[in-house]
């Protein structure tokens, strides 16, 4: 899948130059000068994995989002509908004349009508996007969920769960027995649950979300880099937070090894303690994003034959459907997978922070307390 | 690579919205939900526990019950076993008694007998002294009731003395 996914950013570059900083009015022909040459899968593909300022729902049906820029003149807030359905046309705000190139917020020079770029960078995009719209879904949903089977163990304390409560559970017992416990330790795994279960529940529900097709699903909201990045910055913000002496000093100073090896050492262990997270974001990034981008290949394969012959086309997606049923039940565990991985590995770099012991036995302890206990 | 490029509204929005999210099921979900499970958990831990320790109890009980069983058994063979010695004895004691209570009796009577019977023999001497006595009284009343006859006596006698 990691593949797939770099084989998608290999169209990308091709897709900037071919659409050179020029003039907005000549953006808008290229836009129509895509279509009439035909389909182009890259692109159609990284329009639905990447971020967007409307919701495009089907057809030419799409719901138009809030867009808010702060600019070195202040915040705006204006309607992406002003940029047309296409994204072709210009605002008037009051501060610049705003429109959309490449799926981000430009500001247009008012007398020549192109992109000014010293302006623009002033401009800082805080637009309710559809990641966000997707990412506030998610967390409604998982506020409803969760409030609701909370409820649910007040209402009835003691008993066996029921309903919705009977679904969380076993997840949440998940998290708790097969994820905190061994990593953190009995004793102190506690303090990080309300973070692992937030964030494995964040993971698995968008992951979720982002596999259902239509409204308000499909959204590739994990597969962006700047969530992932977030989840993995709180990871790498809370390790920071809870890191006791003995994370540093093996981190700054590794007992037990000379000198001249730490010179080496340590900067390799410090570029390490960045580098953790940072591979937590992009496998989770890339799982996901290569998740959407298999099953919009395998769509595109249809339109793509479809283009050379309607028959080719009508055979190809009888093997397009299949494959794209496989990668479906594919994504179903990998959605739960990524959850998995990304609260595990949390987990144990929360538990290597705090870990007092002397390397092993601390977590042999650990280990043999909760064995005697099952 | 828009694809790769994070995006900083989107990651402003993300913290907010995460820490809100964090911050409300960390008080209203999660505290409760793993508070209560954790509650459910000891209590049926705690009701396991109390059900061994019953079925221990239990199992005491049903032991030392056995014990108790066995030790009454014990004790009725014991009282039985007693019962007949003491039956036994009892009878033996009262075949001795009777055996010699009855040869004390015989040995009495045997006794009694014996002295009836010298009573009876001291008496008929007595009596036959008695009478020998009288008749020979009456004898010599008559033998020596005329002079010839005691002249005739005294003779007699006289001669068996000359003759010795």
């Amino acid at each position: 899948m990691l593949f797939a996914s770099f084989a998608a950013f290999a169209y990308e570059p091709q897709d900037k130059e071919y659409n050179p900083n020029n003039t907005a009015p000549v953006h808008n022909e290229d836009k129509h000068g895509h279509e009439a040459a035909g389909f182009d899968a890259g692109k159609m593909i990284l329009e639905h994995v990447a971020d967007s300022h409307s919701w495009h729902l089907f057809g030419h049906t799409a719901i138009s989002l809030p867009v808010i820029v702060k600019t070195d003149k202040g915040i705006e807030l204006f309607s992406s509908s002003h940029f047309g359905h296409e994204g072709e046309e210009n605002y008037h705000g009051s501060n610049y004349k705003y429109a959309l190139h490449e799926g981000s917020i430009v500001v247009i020079d008012e007398l020549t009508g192109s992109i000014d770029e010293k302006s623009t960078a002033t401009v800082t995009d805080f637009s309710i996007t559809k990641n966000v719209v997707s990412m506030f879904i998610t967390m409604l949903l998982m506020l409803w969920v969760f409030l609701t089977v909370a409820k649910a163990y007040k209402r009835n304390p003691g008993k066996a769960p029921k309903g919705l409560q009977s679904f969380v559970e076993p997840l949440i017992m998940f998290v708790r027995d097969d994820v905190a416990k061994p990593s953190i330790g009995e004793k102190r795994y506690e303090k990080f649950m309300p973070f692992l279960l937030t964030v494995f529940f964040f993971v698995m529900f968008s992951n979720y979300l982002g596999l259902v097709p239509f409204f308000p699903g499909g959204v590739n909201l994990t597969g962006s880099i700047s969530i992932a990045m977030v989840l993995a910055g709180f990871t790498l913000v809370i390790t920071f937070l809870v890191a006791n002496k003995h994370y540093w000093r093996h981190v700054f100073a590794m007992p037990g090894v000379p000198i001249p090896v730490l010179i080496i050492l340590t900067p390799i262990e410090i570029l390490g303690v960045f580098l953790r997270p940072f591979v937590l974001m992009i496998r989770l990034f890339a799982n996901i994003t290569a998740g959407h981008i298999i099953a919009l290949a395998f769509f595109s394969l249809i339109f793509i034959f479809g283009e050379m012959n309607t028959g080719l086309g009508f055979g190809v997606s009888l093997f397009s459907l299949v494959f794209t049923v496989f990668m479906g039940f594919l994504e179903l565990l990998v959605a739960f997978l990524q959850a998995y991985v990304f609260t595990l590995l949390s987990a144990i770099y929360f538990g290597s922070a705090i870990d007092e012991g002397h390397d092993v036995h601390n977590h042999v302890d650990d280990h043999s307390v909760e064995g005697s206990k099952h | 690579m828009e694809l790769v490029k994070p995006s900083i509204g989107l990651i402003f929005w993300m913290v907010v919205s995460f820490s809100i999210i964090l911050f409300l099921l960390k008080k209203f979900a999660w505290k409760p939900i793993l508070g209560m499970i954790k509650e459910r958990e000891l209590s049926i831990e705690n009701a396991l526990a109390a059900a061994e320790n019953a079925k221990e109890e239990m199992k005491a009980l049903q032991s030392s019950n056995e014990k108790i069983l066995a030790e009454a058994r014990n004790e009725r063979d014991l009282m039985l076993k007693d019962a007949r010695e003491i039956r036994e004895k009892m009878i033996a004691d009262a075949k001795g008694i009777a055996t010699k209570e009855g040869e004390r009796l015989l040995t009495s009577a045997r006794e009694n007998i014996q002295n009836e019977k010298m009573a009876a023999i001291t008496e008929l001497k007595n009596q036959v002294a008695t009478l020998s006595i009288e008749i020979a009284e009456k004898i010599l009343k008559s033998e020596l009731s005329s002079d010839e006859k005691q002249k005739s006596l005294v003779n007699t006698l006289l001669k068996d003395v000359n003759l010795n």
